[in-house]
């Protein structure tokens, strides 16, 4: 097909979109589609500013960890280690402060030596030994949450002070907030984690679209063999892609660490299901090649929006949660899938 | 007339590690010299009464059968799954659950503490068999026909499905008190062995059957290997992998059965907890490629019993369940990598140099 260049292109026209840009929209129109139903059929809740904080101090560990799975998904690996890492380092960290008389800024340098290390090895396994990522990660889920109870069996809360003072920083943000019942203005607050999220997001985004490091993971997960004879280290950016992950786990470890401030072996469960739950809702496919940092954000919140419909709707039961996630998951996969395909037909007829 | 002979004993040497199933077995062998080395009791089997005084088996090895059985098959399963698909369904737990929710459904009626079985054991058994290939199904087409990635469309019924299998019961947790349930989890009177290692043998007899007798084997290979000369072959790939994923929801039920009958209740979130992540690494171990295509059934169910052959080596040294996870991790890898390709390829090169310096 001959390529118009020089029609100008235009945002809103579908065929001209590429396959990324045309997933993110979608995410992102359904996200805000769903707060606003929410606000309008819900009310109250939604209504409050600080609701749309919360979910961001509550998801700030889980959207930096759906950053990192994003990018090994668009290299075309997985990595499910992620959840198990989390409850490993929130409980070292724990130990360290509290039992070993560790301080703040060691804590910290632990959780991201425990991500390197962990990136490392995995890394080192699936670039250069070509052993199937799903197998690797699971070792090191595996690995990881076994650690966690050997480092130390009994949940327990931190009670060092400077880490507490640091838990319960907020940062208010001027001009948000809401009227509270005795007609007082109350700011609306996020947590240092959501500010580290965002940090990470936004440059998670410049370096893979304006870096030739991040344009390589796309090019390898896209197609190998091409990516190869274009000269790209294959194995380099797969061991990259693998090792960038883990870091940002370790970082992710350690938000969810300050917003928990508690060291347990439960912690963190089922977080890498969740978080590959992000990426995709945010468009990013397993298959590799296809992905975006801010559409993986978005998955995250439209997750969490979801999970808090659930609950001011009054379905209060456990299983709603699972059921509820469940049916979005479907519906952005069988939607994806559904474009996808009459994308492919467009383009051969 | 020696020298030929060492020549064939060393090829046939050459074969035996190049064939798949050499990983399985190897881990087998070392496992087992590992056991008479550290505590050779390992390998006692006693016989004497059980709580209801049945003279019954017992003993590590008759432990390692029974634990396995489950997982046996649901590697049948998933073998299957992984040859046409190329992707592995992490739903198997969380659907085992389901199963044996509706078993026990039936089984209680409306009454969860009912006494007496409402209905007899075979028809909540086909009932929940009917239900679990029905939910294969549903994962089989979203795989086949909208062509999602086996890990990704049963992503859903994993986080969906433990939710369901609360919801099947009213998130009550009914308990059978009659024993007949129990005979298919733990012992029939009279018989000095526990009924799931029948069950399991029956399974990969049954399954061994149909991949001589039919063509299941060949066609979810060649769907594997490339689906688009199967069409031209006029197979119907997009059946096929459905067709696998039906296969393996009758594996989980008849797992869902065992289960159950091991403790005649359930435990929504606990039952076959992690079970879809060892039946993986079973198909694994068994050196079958996860990304489709060839496979060998027999070397799956070893490496499942491999995998309960370590667990139950971990739980006899005072391992924590807890902690249990990271050795088994630790072993894993020990063994992905050294039956990996190129690790095996750069050992090779390493002996022949080591032959050259001795010559």
């Amino acid at each position: 097909m001959e390529k118009k260049i020089g029609t100008k292109k235009s945002f809103l026209n579908i065929k001209d979109m590429t396959d990324t840009n045309l997933l993110l929209s979608i995410t992102i129109i359904v996200f805000f589609l769903m707060y606003i139903g929410a606000m309008i059929f819900l009310g109250e809740g939604f209504l409050k500013s600080q609701t749309f904080f919360n979910i961001l101090n509550d998801q700030s560990a889980l959207i930096i960890v759906s950053c990192g799975m994003s990018l090994v998904m668009i290299t075309g690996g997985i990595d499910i280690s992620v959840g198990g890492m989390a409850a490993l380092i929130s409980m070292s960290c724990a130990v360290l402060l509290d039992m070993k008389g560790g301080s703040l800024v060691g804590s910290m340098g632990l959780a991201i030596l425990i991500g390197l290390a962990f990136g490392l090895v995995q890394g080192y396994l699936v670039a250069f030994l070509d052993i199937q990522p799903f197998i690797v990660s699971l070792a090191g889920m595996f690995f990881a949450r076994g650690m966690t109870t050997i480092v130390n069996t009994a949940p327990f809360n931190v009670a060092n002070e400077s880490f507490v003072a640091l838990k319960n920083t907020r940062l208010n943000i001027p001009g948000v907030g809401s009227v509270n019942k005795n007609g007082d203005f109350v700011n609306a607050y996020v947590e240092i984690g959501v500010i580290v999220a965002l940090l990470v997001v936004i440059v998670m985004f410049v370096v893979l679209r304006w870096t030739k490091l991040g344009r390589n993971f796309y090019a390898v997960g896209g197609n190998k063999q091409s990516a190869l004879m274009l000269g790209i280290n294959v194995k380099l950016t797969k061991f990259l892609s693998h090792m960038i992950c883990s870091f940002l786990a370790g970082i992710a470890g350690y938000v969810y660490f300050m917003h928990v401030g508690s060291g347990s072996a439960s912690h963190a469960s089922g977080a890498e299901m969740n978080a590959i739950a992000s990426s995709i809702i945010g468009g990013t496919m397993l298959t590799g090649g296809v992905g975006n940092i801010i559409g993986t954000m978005f998955g995250t919140l439209s997750l969490a929006t979801i999970q808090n419909i659930v609950t001011s709707a009054g379905l209060d039961e456990a299983w709603w949660t699972g059921i509820t996630n469940a049916a979005m998951l479907c519906l952005f996969l069988v939607i994806q899938s559904v474009i996808m395909a009459q994308r492919k037909k467009a383009q051969v007829g | 007339m020696s020298k030929t002979s060492v020549n064939t004993n060393e090829s046939f040497f050459k074969k035996m590690i190049h064939s798949q199933i050499f990983i399985p077995i190897a881990a087998l062998l070392l496992l087992t010299l590992f056991n008479l080395i550290w505590d050779p009791s390992f390998f006692k089997i006693n016989i004497g009464p059980d709580a209801s005084g049945n003279q019954v088996l017992s003993g590590y090895i008759i432990t390692i059968l029974d634990n396995a059985s489950e997982l046996v098959i649901l590697a049948i399963g998933m073998t299957l799954v992984t040859a046409a698909s190329g992707g592995q369904d992490i739903s198997v737990g969380a659907a085992i659950a389901i199963a044996g929710s509706v078993i026990l459904r039936v089984l209680c009626g409306s009454d969860s503490r009912s006494t007496e079985l409402q209905a007899p054991i075979i028809v909540a058994f086909i009932i929940a068999c009917v239900v679990a290939m029905l939910f294969g199904a549903f994962n089989g087409v979203l795989v086949a026909y909208f062509k999602i990635q086996p890990m990704v469309a049963t992503l859903i019924l994993f986080t969906a499905g433990r939710s369901i299998a609360a919801w099947i019961n009213n998130n009550e947790l009914p308990i059978v008190t009659d024993v007949s349930l129990s005979y298919y989890g733990n012992f029939i009177p009279g018989i000095p062995i526990p009924t799931p290692v029948f069950i399991a043998i029956i399974c990969v007899i049954i399954i061994m059957l149909v991949l001589k007798f039919t063509t299941l084997g060949l066609y979810t290979q060649s769907v594997g290997i490339n689906e688009k000369s199967s069409r031209l072959n006029g197979l119907n790939p997009e059946l096929i992998k459905l067709l696998t994923f039906v296969i393996l929801g009758l594996c989980v039920a008849v797992a869902g059965l065992i289960k159950v009958g091991r403790f005649s209740t359930i435990n929504y979130s606990v039952i076959a907890k992690d079970i879809e992540m060892d039946a993986i690494l079973a198909v694994a171990l068994g050196g079958n490629a996860l990304g489709g295509g060839k496979f060998n059934m027999m070397a799956s169910v070893l490496g499942a019993y491999v995998i309960q052959y370590l667990t139950t080596t971990l739980y006899k040294l005072k391992v924590s369940s807890d902690a249990l996870s990271a050795y088994k991790a630790i072993v894993v890898i020990l063994l992905v990598v050294l039956s990996a390709p190129i690790v095996r390829e750069k050992l090779a090169k390493l002996g022949k140099k080591l032959k050259k310096k001795e010559a």
